[in-house]
């Protein structure tokens, strides 16, 4: 019964706070100055009037804010103010399968890399392979991702020739994104890899299965790693958010139509229905992608009790 | 011991790939220069094989032009359609009545073969040819009335923001301000199936060249009762040399041949590919990678400190163009202390354009004493030819006096700090300080610039919030009007606060004038009286396109407003 009360309460908690974020979004969007139809070359007055009241921009906050609630409540995202007739679902899905795309490779990547990485230094501890790997790791977060995008740029497809230098076509033009996409979860997971392996490795259950006689395999797969991947799947949660709500600058540099990109853009040209739509999508994504990890959580590791927020 | 041992080892370890880190930069400068080597010895090459191809030119088996649009255009519904990237595929997917010869300046036949003009300059006849759009259906004078009545009705949803541009119709305006209601009225006729006869409010000696403007391009009958036709590909029914044929949200555009257009046998390319990449770095990447047959402006960008490289490392790619546009710093003439026209005088002084352009513009752009660009027409020849800009010089020590004078007239002893507002851009912010250096050495004026983002800096020009501004202006037709007019009394785009009834009636005469002689004296004087009497704006530069091609390339032509045609471009053998 647990399990069905507390999913409920997460559920009523993400309704909650979309409803704040789609209030406050919209509310400090309007404030900024500028709208959709601010332009270097201005459009004459009358024309301008006639856009406005097309769109609805010519009614009080108030009436717009309840109208824009309707239409959600209704599933009705609008059209964008920019890309004229175009639907804010048909943009957020079209731009979103890129990022995805993208974003699912860049994971899959990063956790078998980054594993893979902790655990090899984790194993061998103080050894020259667990500095190595360790000092990889650094630079793997202190380098921005974008500095890792140009060098891999300049150096993989404009010195050698291996891959092209932007473009979505096909899966060789995955390989930069993805590296610069994943470079920093690499690292991160990583260093978590390496640490709770370390803490799982000196645990006590270790030498009790070691006494028993396990085998080594079967100790590492069985208990340390399982143990000792706790971390990275918390991490997984919002990772997972983040890289598939698409990176900006990623986007930007290999000219990939993903939806982080399509936010900015929006922004810029204060794009209302567009950003709305965007922000809510991203909402939604990250909240499940936490609800998740949640309950993901409670399978992994059964210390997690379902009913309240005490340490276990 | 064995602790302090791993340390060393990372230590060791940081060093060694910090070293190589740091080599691959001082890498990165050594390979330029050796790519710079190669690519010359290429280039030479290349100039070779081109010689010899002169005479026979060799056409490309694949004739797929690849290109980049720094932003993907919003609509490619003509009506709604507001920015240069959108011209650039439009011009590919339609055809007006007139199309724009970029050599020339002026205008061409395109869907109308022949056309009469009324003596009075106000009634154009057009004559269409035998053109047929993608589906096969003939192009006839009712397809331009049905898309000149979209544009100037106020209740097509949503309503098209260029409406003004067919303001010069007769009853245009009032249409659309709903004056008259029926759109019979309007200057618009379909005669018969292949006469549209067209009346003007005003002789518009320029008229013919905005024909081939997007706003004025025909529509075929099937977007009627169809509010998305122009979101998908497949509902998009053109007249054009292309048809567009692939379309990926924020990445990529493809336009191939249409076979049905009337022009057909002159038509090489069989497609063109659009990367939309919004990095100039990565673009001029592809394009020295072979991705890209053509790269920068007016469609994409080079970097600003890669141009003096690139046009050093491959000579025979890069070309640099004048284009009609003009970059200044406007005041707002309504607040003291730029009401003083000494004091706005003694600013425009102090600039030195020359400095300015070879150590922050880069672009190889021309120094602006005038507001109207080289490029545009006048009564014979260019504008500027005729019109010499020479308002005024730059004079530090007449600047000094002059400054002196204002500030007495004003009642101050020196000038408060002023504040330069300027749009989020590199570009705009090293211009931007190395001005305000320039006048804090010459007159001693504290310079604070502000940094605002673009529709934040937008509004506050328009709203007159602000003490000085920068400003671009492009032509939007091939007249001295698409610079002058924008300055009347009220004009919206007059951000100034600008108002003398001299230089309104002035403007008001070269509108309803068909004198090409009379209307140039006009412009001159307007200009003068806009710079040199009042100084209003400081120009500082004429904009230049620098662009690279590849020498296979041939073809690609740019407009005198800095619009590219691709249509007529084609592949040589490489």
């Amino acid at each position: 019964m647990g399990m069905v009360r507390y999913v409920a309460n997460k559920l009523f908690y993400m309704l909650v706070s979309l409803f704040v974020l789609i209030s406050a979004t919209f509310f400090l969007m309007k404030a900024i100055p500028g709208d959709p139809f601010t332009s270097e070359k201005k459009v004459p007055p009358e024309i301008k009037a006639r856009l406005y009241e097309q769109y609805g921009l010519d009614k009080p906050l108030y009436h717009q804010y309840f109208k824009y609630l309707g239409d959600i409540a209704q599933g009705d995202l609008g059209v964008s103010m920019k890309r004229l007739n175009q639907d804010v679902t048909h943009l957020i899905g079209q731009t979103f399968s890129a990022s995805l795309k993208l974003g699912v490779v860049a994971i899959i990547v990063s956790v078998i890399v980054g594993v893979f990485l902790g655990m090899i230094a984790a194993l061998y501890h103080r050894k020259f392979i667990d500095s190595a790997a360790m000092v990889l790791a650094v630079l793997g977060i202190a380098v921005p991702s974008f500095v890792v995008a140009s060098v891999l740029q300049y150096v993989l497809a404009y010195k050698f020739h291996w891959v092209p230098v932007s473009g979505f076509k096909g899966p060789i033009y995955y390989i930069l994104p993805v590296a610069a996409l994943s470079a920093q979860p690499i690292a991160f997971i990583a260093r978590l890899t390496r640490s709770s392996m370390l803490e799982v490795l000196h645990a006590d259950y270790i030498k009790t299965a070691k006494a028993k006689g396990l085998s080594w395999a079967a100790i590492l797969s069985r208990h340390v790693l399982r143990n000792g991947i706790l971390p990275v799947v918390t991490y997984l949660g919002p990772m997972t958010a983040n890289v598939v709500t698409g990176s900006v600058v990623i986007e930007q540099i290999f000219g990939i139509g993903g939806i982080g990109k399509q936010f900015v853009e929006a922004i810029g040209v204060r794009d209302y229905t567009v950003i709305m739509g965007i922000t809510i999508f991203y909402g939604v994504l990250l909240m499940l992608a936490r609800f998740i990890t949640d309950i993901a959580y409670v399978f992994v590791d059964p210390r997690i009790k379902l009913t309240g927020g005490k340490e276990g | 011991m064995k602790k302090s041992k791993s340390l060393l080892l990372m230590i060791a370890i940081v060093l060694v790939i910090g070293t190589v880190l740091a080599g691959c930069g001082s890498n990165n400068a050594n390979n330029g220069n050796n790519a710079a080597a190669t690519n010359n010895a290429t280039a030479t090459d290349n100039a070779g094989t081109n010689t010899g191809n002169t005479g026979d030119e060799k056409l490309a088996a694949d004739q797929t032009l690849r290109i980049n649009l720094s932003a993907e255009p919003p609509t490619f519904d003509p009506a709604q359609a507001q920015d240069s990237q959108a011209n650039t595929v439009l011009k590919t997917m339609y055809e007006g009545l007139t199309r724009m010869n970029d050599e020339t300046g002026q205008a061409e036949p395109g869907i109308a073969e022949k056309w009469d003009v009324s003596a009075d300059g106000l009634v154009y006849t057009f004559h269409l040819r035998d053109a047929v759009w993608s589906n096969g259906d003939p192009v006839e004078a009712a397809d331009f009335v049905r898309a000149w009545k979209r544009v100037l009705d106020p209740n097509t949803d949503p309503t098209a923001p260029y409406a003004y541009q067919l303001y010069y119709l007769k009853n245009g305006e009032e249409y659309y301000t709903k004056k008259v209601t029926d759109f019979n009225e309007v200057g618009v006729k379909a005669v018969d199936a292949k006469t549209l006869e067209v009346t003007l409010k005003a002789p518009t000696p320029y008229f013919l060249g905005l024909l081939s403007f997007y706003t004025y391009y025909p529509v075929h009958k099937s977007v009627e009762g169809n509010a998305k036709w122009a979101t998908s590909k497949d509902t998009m029914i053109t007249n054009g040399a292309f048809t567009l044929t692939e379309w990926t949200t924020g990445q990529s555009l493809q336009v191939t041949k249409n076979e049905k257009y009337w022009d057909a046998a002159s038509i090489k390319l069989s497609k063109i590919d659009f990367s939309l990449v919004n990095s100039g770095a990565t673009e001029l990447l592809s394009y020295k990678n072979g991705e890209l047959d053509r790269a920068g402006g007016p469609t994409g960008e080079i970097p600003t400190d890669q141009i003096p490289i690139v046009s050093k490392e491959l000579p025979n790619e890069f070309v640099r163009k004048g284009i009609a546009s003009v970059y200044y710093y406007e005041f707002n003439i309504t607040e003291k202390p730029f009401d003083n026209a000494k004091i706005r005088k003694a600013l425009a002084m102090t600039v030195n354009r020359q400095v300015l352009i070879d150590n922050v513009t880069l672009g190889g752009q021309l120094p602006a004493y005038g507001f109207v660009p080289p490029g545009i027409a006048g009564a014979n020849g260019e504008y500027r030819t005729a019109v010499k800009d020479s308002y005024f010089t730059e004079d530090a020590e007449a600047a000094k006096a002059l400054l002196a004078e204002g500030l007495k007239e004003e009642g101050l002893d020196k000038l408060p700090t002023v504040t330069l507002s300027y749009n989020t851009s590199e570009g705009h912010k090293k211009i931007a300080l190395a001005i305000a250096d320039m006048w804090k050495n010459a007159l001693g004026i504290d310079v604070q610039t502000v940094n605002q983002e673009w529709a934040v800096f937008i509004e506050n020009r328009q709203n007159l919030n602000y003490q000085i501004a920068r400003a671009g202006w492009t032509a939007d037709y091939n007249d001295p009007m698409t610079f002058l007019d924008m300055w009347v009394t009220g004009g919206g785009n007059n951000d100034t606060g600008y108002a003398n009834p001299e230089y309104d009636k002035l403007i008001n005469e070269a509108k309803a004038s068909s004198d090409l002689a009379a209307r140039q004296e006009m412009f001159a004087k307007a200009e003068k009286m806009l710079i040199e009497d009042d100084m209003i704006l400081i120009p500082l530069y004429y904009y230049t396109n620098n662009s690279l091609t590849k020498e296979y390339l041939k073809g690609v032509t740019l407009d005198f407003s800095g619009a590219i045609d691709l249509t007529r471009g084609y592949l040589l053998e490489h």
